[in-house]
């Protein structure tokens, strides 16, 4: 299983490394985000430094989407899903492969994004660790559910509009968790105000990879 | 929630999933057998006398509350479709979801009993928020605030919704059931997780919800009859349209499967139609 999610999660960002999809068109898309909040909350550096949180968290949200759909895409041109299943992948382990590869590009919009926050709203962080663990494991949730999404409406022809419909309120959690923790990093805020949130996270990302280990090979059969 | 599950029982005994082809050449439409009609006609019949009931109960011979005045009458309202929508519609759907993937219980039948539980469990999850507001503009001043209870019903809104959505996508019978039962269990498995979010989200008015202080002890004994009357009334109104939303889909899945061979029929009964010596022409039957 592991050795397969290694293969499948490196052919994946191989895959990116040479299309750079995600570097040129999802990157921006972030940035592209920020500035619209901006626009919208009005040129205040205060009330943007106080929206950061939840502000940052939204476009994470938007960008997952659209790294889960590159990561459908890439599969479902030139029958390359029965060309994966035809290979004898252990379907647990490409649901890791996938959901690794979709994780990493994720890591890196975060810190392109939470650099953006910080330089264009002007937020302060007060407790580092806080926002990293909150990252990392809200990155988990985030790729282990819109990697088993995915999956399920790969074979649609209507995926596009659908799969934001059906991703977002699933990962609200996540969005409710990381604003909460990130408000308790920020200037202002008490460490002890994001430790339970924490566990939810913790919570959220094990039922989920639980249920994609067990669930995705049948999922896989029925696209 | 057994009773009406071995009552949807009967009723998929009574039609055949394939297609019935007389001997004119003609696909069949599955007849309902006349005791599932009777089953459904009864528990139509006693939905109507019970919400007649409870609106006259409750319009006409409760007494208004001390503090709440007449905005109390929608007690005997909200929490009925709440607990058909939110318990009730909701658990069945997830429960026949989680049937239908497991081997041994694959059928259909569950998978068309979990599609029309949540088609009628989201109309109830509707009124519930439609009634909701209603109450909570005179009582808290606001149609909607972002009070865990709330948000939780407006999330369960939008996932159940996703579940229609999904399944509205054309596909074969196996692979929408397949699909629509794991999308089912997903949002089934977010719920807890939602709920304790919005909980440690947004406590404010969770202390406050008009719903506790009215099941509190001091309620007035026809008061408590009425709103039992209600939620048994409601119950019954979900059955009902559970079961008739159940034999609709029997027909789709009937009219999907024979649509082509339906129309071919009918296009060649033109061709032998009395006084229609000309043949028909075969182009753009197809």
């Amino acid at each position: 299983m592991w050795r397969d999610a290694v293969l499948v999660a490196g052919k994946d960002l191989r895959i990116e490394g040479r299309s750079r999809v995600g570097l040129s068109q999802v990157a921006p898309f972030g940035i592209v985000a920020l500035a619209l909040f901006a626009f919208a909350l009005g040129p205040d550096r205060q009330i943007m430094a106080k929206g950061a949180p939840g502000l940052f968290w939204v476009a994470v949200l938007f960008c997952t989407v659209l790294a889960v759909q590159r990561s459908v895409s890439v599969e479902s041109a030139d029958g390359a899903r029965d060309g994966l299943r035809l290979s004898g992948i252990d379907p647990a382990g490409l649901f890791l492969g996938k959901a690794v590869a979709v994780a990493a590009q994720l890591v890196v919009l975060e810190a392109l994004l939470a650099a953006g926050v910080v330089l264009l709203y002007g937020a302060r962080v007060e407790v580092l660790w806080l926002i990293v663990v909150s990252c990392a494991l809200g990155t988990v949730g985030l790729a282990v559910t819109g990697t088993l999404y995915g999956a399920l409406s790969s074979g649609l022809r209507v995926r596009e509009t659908l799969l934001p419909f059906l991703l977002l309120p699933i990962v609200a959690p996540v969005l409710l968790a990381g604003t909460r923790i990130w408000q308790a990093a920020m200037a202002g805020g008490t460490p002890s105000d994001g430790t339970q949130w924490l566990r939810l996270l913790v919570v959220f990302d094990a039922v989920y990879l639980a249920v994609g280990v067990v669930l995705f090979g049948p999922i896989q059969e029925t696209a | 929630m057994t009773s009406d599950v071995t009552v949807s029982t009967d009723v998929v005994d009574a039609h055949p999933t394939a297609p019935a082809v007389a001997t004119t050449g003609v696909p069949q439409a599955p007849v309902p057998s006349g005791r599932s009609r009777a089953t459904e006609r009864v528990i139509g019949i006693l939905a109507v006398v019970g919400t007649v009931a409870t609106v006259w109960l409750g319009l006409w011979v409760t007494p208004p509350d001390k503090v709440q005045g007449d905005l109390v009458r929608l007690v005997y309202i909200h929490p009925g479709v709440a607990w058909v929508a939110l318990y009730l519609a909701f658990g069945l759907a997830t429960v026949s979801s989680i049937l239908y993937l497991w081997p041994r219980t694959r059928s259909m039948f569950w998978d068309r009993l979990a599609a029309a539980s949540v088609e009628v469990g989201v109309v109830f999850n509707v009124c519930t928020l439609v009634s909701g507001s209603i109450w909570g503009k005179p009582t808290w001043g606001v149609w909607w605030a972002w009070d865990a209870r709330l948000t939780l019903t407006a999330v369960l809104l939008v996932l159940y919704l996703g579940y229609l959505a999904l399944r509205r996508v054309p596909a074969e019978p196996e692979v929408r059931a397949r699909r629509s039962a794991f999308l089912a269990i997903f949002a089934a498995v977010d719920i807890p997780l939602v709920h304790f979010s919005v909980n440690w989200w947004n406590t404010l008015h969770q202390g406050a919800t008009v719903l506790n202080a009215n099941l509190s002890p001091q309620i007035h004994g026809s008061m408590g009859w009425t709103l039992l009357l209600g939620m048994v009334a409601l119950t019954l109104v979900f059955v009902w349209m559970l079961l008739v939303r159940y034999r609709i889909g029997v027909f789709q899945d009937w009219l999907d499967g024979n649509e082509l061979d339906l129309a071919l029929a009918e296009r060649r009964s033109e061709g032998t139609a009395p006084g229609d010596a000309a043949p028909t022409p075969q182009v753009g039957v197809a």
